[in-house]
């Protein structure tokens, strides 16, 4: 932009603030200074026309809230001005330690998305006359991330439109596209989501941001539906929580060994052969598979399904990986002089 | 937002900025707004010459230049900021929300009565449509942080995943960290005279110590804008095929490929810290991966389920 246009912009908007009266643009022309034309001439007066239009529609961008009206009965021409109570930022006091909560919330976004969008919103709250501290610290730095479907998705949301999206789990070979009316998004434990009733499902469902495959598009007319008043992180909870560890099982740990495992115990009771770790699961075939990634560190004692399910995992794993040497050979080596990379 | 949508809206701030602050030395706002010196001398320039001329003497913005102090004695109007858009308000409340909900955080009153005042000031764009909850253990960050405030070391036992065993070391705090669902202390660790990532949910227990933190002055914290850990060439690639029911780790782990096969399987490569982290990650999946390199790991892998099947064989129950 020109020199010349933003101060052209700059006084179409003091000119706009200090009107009551909607000015039509003849009036507006005649009084901010970069507008002089001659309205008698058709090319003139077009061009006058164009750069007004392309004026406004800066203003708009910026946030500037553009009032249309006709001036009065007797005029049929639009008319322009801008509210003052609109176009302000109301009065705000921040005392120091909540000025530097804002610095410091501003700096969340530092390596995503909104960093622009939180940089000139503190701009703004300097401008109000709040002065903030860019070096205060919480002693906690919260490092954001936020996945390129967030803003569509929340312009949505208040728009209350639909969406369609590309959507891919790790165990689809390919993204299905979803329709949802999106109620709000969640960072529940660190991952984004988007809660929302799913068109094609005609049920809730949740969606991860960052399984979002390319574009959000719009799709629907705004206004279309009204999100129900529910707690959108319980409904992430409830899809995604742990569940419930009530069984117990015990497993009889190798001196010195599977601290992982022992991390983990509801109780240790040592003994001669090694140390029997009870532990609470509450599926057995999940309990077997990361007991098995201590190998031969341990030995499932009970209960029958989940030592049932190690052996089976095991003969699997070891048929999916042959040995060098003779099954038998690699046995005993292994049990005897193998373990060199654990000690 | 383009350069010159930049500038309006920097030249709209402007004003009531200075109005704020009569007499601001001309570099102290340069430094406040992020522009430079010369920048700002050039917008007070143009603005000198806004204004409606021709209703009276006042008409123009005015200020007072004196020597490298400028205060603004008409204000032509422009004197409040304009309201915070929706992606301003949504950057700053949700922002503010994550603070209130990290574990640990200081000053939590602070932040939840500035958030309450920016989404009054935000009007009808105050109430982004984003729930928030961060995971952690507040007591053991509180008292992390309590240690990183008071420049103290801290003797950590912690657990090491890629050996699979608990160690004690003394170390000097630097920063707590929340990134994503963990938390982390960034540290001098004494033992590998080096700085270290600790997960919070790997501290078994921690003593904060009379003695105070030093650091050395060359520790620089990790830069994370691009994620936390860099696989570096030194550690051993491993290559695994992996069935649909194991694809996650794709998400789980930093992965240096993945390329599907026909049929269900992805071939995936990452970088192991350590070969034995890798075979129980492995051992740990069971049926659904199969180790396709290096030829160190399909053995050992083979190995060590022959040896732990064994001992069930030895003891068959009657």
């Amino acid at each position: 932009m020109s020199r010349s246009r933003t101060e052209r912009l700059v006084n179409l908007v003091i000119c706009l603030l200090s009107t009551r009266r909607f000015l039509t643009a003849a009036q507006i022309a005649a009084t901010v200074p970069g507008y002089e034309h001659d309205p008698r001439d058709p090319r003139d007066h077009e061009a006058f026309q164009r750069k007004f239009e392309r004026d406004k529609a800066e203003l708009r961008d910026l946030g500037v809230p553009l009032e249309i009206g006709t001036a009065s009965i007797f005029d049929s021409e639009p008319g322009y001005r801008i509210a003052r109570g609109e176009y302000a930022l109301p009065d705000i006091h921040l005392e120091p330690d909540e000025a530097a909560a804002v610095g410091i919330a501003a700096r969340t976004w530092q390596h995503a998305g909104l960093a622009a969008a939180a940089s000139s919103a503190l701009t703004k709250l300097r401008a109000a006359g709040i002065d903030v501290d860019p070096h205060a610290t919480l002693g906690v730095e919260p490092v954001v991330r936020v996945d390129p479907a967030f803003e569509p998705l929340t312009g949505a949301v208040r728009d209350r439109q639909a969406v369609t999206f590309d959507y891919r789990t790790p165990e689809d070979d390919q993204p299905k596209t979803r329709k949802l009316q999106p109620w709000g998004v969640v960072c529940w434990r660190g991952r984004w989501y988007v809660v929302g009733h799913d068109l094609g499902r005609d049920a809730p469902r949740c969606f991860r941001l960052s399984r979002v495959v390319g574009a959000v598009r719009r799709a629907g007319s705004p206004g279309a539906y009204e999100p129900p008043e529910v707690d959108l992180i319980s409904y992430v909870a409830r899809w995604s929580g742990p569940p419930e560890r009530t069984r117990e099982a015990t497993v009889l740990v190798r001196k010195g060994r599977a601290t992982g495992i022992r991390r983990y115990a509801d109780r240790v009771v040592a003994g001669e052969d090694g140390d029997r770790v009870v532990l609470k699961y509450a599926d057995a075939e999940r309990l077997a598979g990361w007991l098995v990634g201590y190998g031969a560190d341990l030995v499932v004692e009970d209960p029958p399904e989940v030592r049932d399910f190690v052996v089976k995992r095991l003969h699997e794993i070891a048929a999916a990986h042959p040995g060098a040497a003779a099954p038998g050979d690699r046995v005993i080596a292994a049990a005897h002089g193998g373990r060199s990379d654990r000690s | 937002m383009s350069g010159s949508t930049d500038r309006l809206s920097r030249l709209l701030n402007l004003v009531p900025y200075l109005l704020a602050r009569p007499g601001i030395a001309v570099a102290e706002a340069a430094a406040d707004l992020g522009v430079t010196e010369r920048q700002l001398r050039d917008d007070l320039e143009l603005l000198w010459v806004c204004g409606l001329p021709g209703y009276g003497p006042g008409d123009l913005i005015d200020m007072a230049l004196d020597g490298d102090r400028v205060t603004i004695t008409y204000d032509a109007g422009i004197d409040r900021p304009l309201r915070l858009t929706r992606d301003e308000a949504l950057a700053l409340v949700v922002a503010l929300r994550l603070l209130a909900e990290t574990p640990g955080v200081g000053h939590r009153d602070a932040i939840e009565r500035a958030l309450a005042k920016i989404e009054s000031a935000a009007g009808e764009e105050a109430s982004p449509p984003v729930a928030v909850r961060l995971p952690g253990n507040r007591d053991r960050l509180a008292g992390l942080r309590g240690a990183v405030e008071r420049a103290h070391a801290v003797r950590l036992t912690y657990y090491t995943a890629a050996r699979d065993e608990t160690t004690d070391r003394v170390v000097d705090p630097m920063r707590v960290l929340v990134v994503g669902d963990r938390a982390y202390l960034e540290a001098w660790c004494r033992r590998a005279e080096a700085v270290r990532l600790f997960r919070v949910d790997r501290i078994d227990a921690f003593d904060e110590l009379d003695e105070p933190a030093a650091p050395p002055p060359d520790a620089q914290p990790t830069d994370v804008s691009e994620g936390l850990f860099h696989a570096t060439p030194d550690q051993p690639l491993v290559t695994l095929r992996v069935s649909r029911g194991a694809r996650w780790i794709t998400e789980y782990y930093p992965c240096e490929e993945v390329r599907a096969e026909p049929g269900q399987h992805w071939l995936v490569s990452l970088r192991a810290s350590d070969l034995s982290w890798a075979r129980r990650l492995v051992l740990g999946l069971g049926p659904e991966v199969t180790v396709v390199g290096p030829p160190e790991l399909i053995e050992a892998v083979g190995a060590e389920a022959r040896t732990a099947l064994s001992a069930y064989e030895e003891q068959v129950p009657c």
